[in-house]
């Protein structure tokens, strides 16, 4: 990070090349999902102060004054022309022609942002561009906004406190539960939980294992809680992985607090899928998840509503007679 | 069965967990969608995949799988390759692809 001090009319401003310290591969998942599912239309700035092409440099120098802002877009009705700095300002004052009309010195080799770009891409932008801000465009290439760095670092601030606010509230959760009956386990799924993925099935198969289960049932188990604690991860607003084990069978139900599911025979279809490409790209969203849950299930259920679905697989402890294995 | 280290030692892929390798295979499933491992790969299976994080992991414990390969030299984060060591699973990297990795597997198994 390098660091350079402009003294402006008295004013010190902090002039920082640091790009936002986050990198859009390999960060965690939680923040991973942030800068994809945030758009550019979500972090930036609405209100943008620009001025005309006749408008003047010293209007410009105004402006970004009077707003503390350090770059001033030149537009004509919404059609973005140009843009001036804080830089090009400070050259106009050297050089003494504060007074001329902004059409001659304005940046007019422009780059700039789609509103509906995830943010991850305006991250990337940043670090590839070095500059401290970035007009923004609707489809219809209209002026629409301006991202600055500050924008995108405040409302990833907001958005990571919620995050940690819904994790506190769901580890409390599975603690008091926890503690109920021996034979029934439950397991807290947080939405786009990605990094704690897995630790439901873990702790079924874990159970299964030491109560001695034939391995090819453990298999089924774990098939069955894993794609159900998936659905959660992926699809659902949060819900709870319950292992109930019986001496003949173990129930493994699923309930999650909505959206709901949009058409269940689509959901039972191989193939069908309606993960998003963020989603597909971490190897879900195949379309395999509750057909899997279903051709391991002795019984199966499914109940879906906007408040929620529930599903129930039902797998029997003993290996079926119907299994042409041997004994 | 066939030897994990015969991977490192023919193959020359390099392995990015730090317990030792003792592990054998007796098959591989070449994948990148974790639902479809999940349903159809073997158990001792190796996984010969693209996807480098956790939930590899978590699929190939659940079904017992030996280890994972990460192709097209794919890194993974740190979480990955601690999750890997404590279920007691092998992480190879190679540059090359699933294809390749796939058929030089293939002859190691002395399946072609």
């Amino acid at each position: 990070m390098s660091l350079s001090f402009l003294k402006y009319k008295g004013q010190c401003i902090l002039h920082t090349m640091a790009v936002i310290p986050i990198n859009t591969y390999n960060s965690p998942t939680v923040i991973l999902e942030l800068i994809y599912r945030l758009k550019v239309k979500d972090v930036m700035t609405k209100d943008v102060k620009s001025v005309s092409r006749t408008s003047t440099m010293r209007e410009v120098q105004h402006l970004m004054r009077e707003h503390s802002i350090t770059g001033v877009p030149v537009a004509q009705k919404k059609r973005l022309l140009g843009i001036v700095s804080m830089d090009d300002i400070m050259q106009a004052l050297d050089y003494g022609y504060i007074n001329d009309v902004v059409e001659k010195h304005m940046t007019k080799k422009l780059i700039v942002l789609e509103e509906d770009m995830p943010v991850s891409f305006a991250i990337s932008y940043f670090d590839r561009y070095r500059y401290h801000r970035f007009p923004v465009l609707n489809k219809h290439k209209e002026l629409v906004g301006m991202v600055t760095t500050r924008d995108i670092s405040s409302r990833l601030l907001v958005e990571m406190n919620k995050e940690v606010e819904n994790l506190e509230r769901m580890n409390q959760h599975t603690l008091t539960s926890e503690g109920m009956t021996k034979h029934i386990q439950s397991f807290a799924i947080l939405k786009h939980d990605f990094e704690n993925a897995g630790f439901a099935s873990t702790e079924i198969k874990k159970w299964l294992k030491k109560n001695d289960v034939p391995s090819q049932i453990i298999r089924r188990a774990a098939i069955a809680s894993y794609e159900l604690e998936m659905n959660i991860v992926v699809h659902s607003n949060g819900g709870r992985i319950i292992a109930q084990y019986g001496p003949d069978e173990v129930l493994i139900i699923s309930e999650d607090r909505g959206p709901g599911i949009e058409s269940v025979e689509d959901a039972m279809t191989q193939g069908f899928s309606t993960a998003t490409e963020w989603i597909r790209s971490l190897g879900f969203g195949a379309g395999m998840g509750l057909p899997n849950v279903q051709s391991v299930s002795d019984d199966f259920t499914i109940r879906s509503s906007t408040k929620g679905t529930i599903v129930t697989s039902t797998i029997a402890l003993q290996q079926q007679t119907k299994e042409n294995e041997d004994d | 069965m066939t030897k994990l280290t015969a991977v490192l030692e023919k193959l020359g892929y390099t392995q990015l967990t730090s317990k030792e390798i003792s592990h054998t295979f007796s098959g591989a499933y070449t994948s990148d969608l974790l639902s479809d491992v999940m349903g159809n790969a073997e158990e001792g299976s190796l996984l010969i995949t693209i996807q480098a994080h956790k939930n590899s992991v978590a699929v190939a414990s659940l079904i017992g799988m030996p280890a994972i390969i990460l192709c097209n030299g794919r890194t993974p984060n740190d979480d990955m390759i601690e999750a890997a060591d404590q279920e007691n699973i092998a992480i190879l990297s190679t540059t090359d692809s699933q294809f390749v990795s796939s058929y030089k597997i293939a002859q190691l198994l002395g399946l072609m």
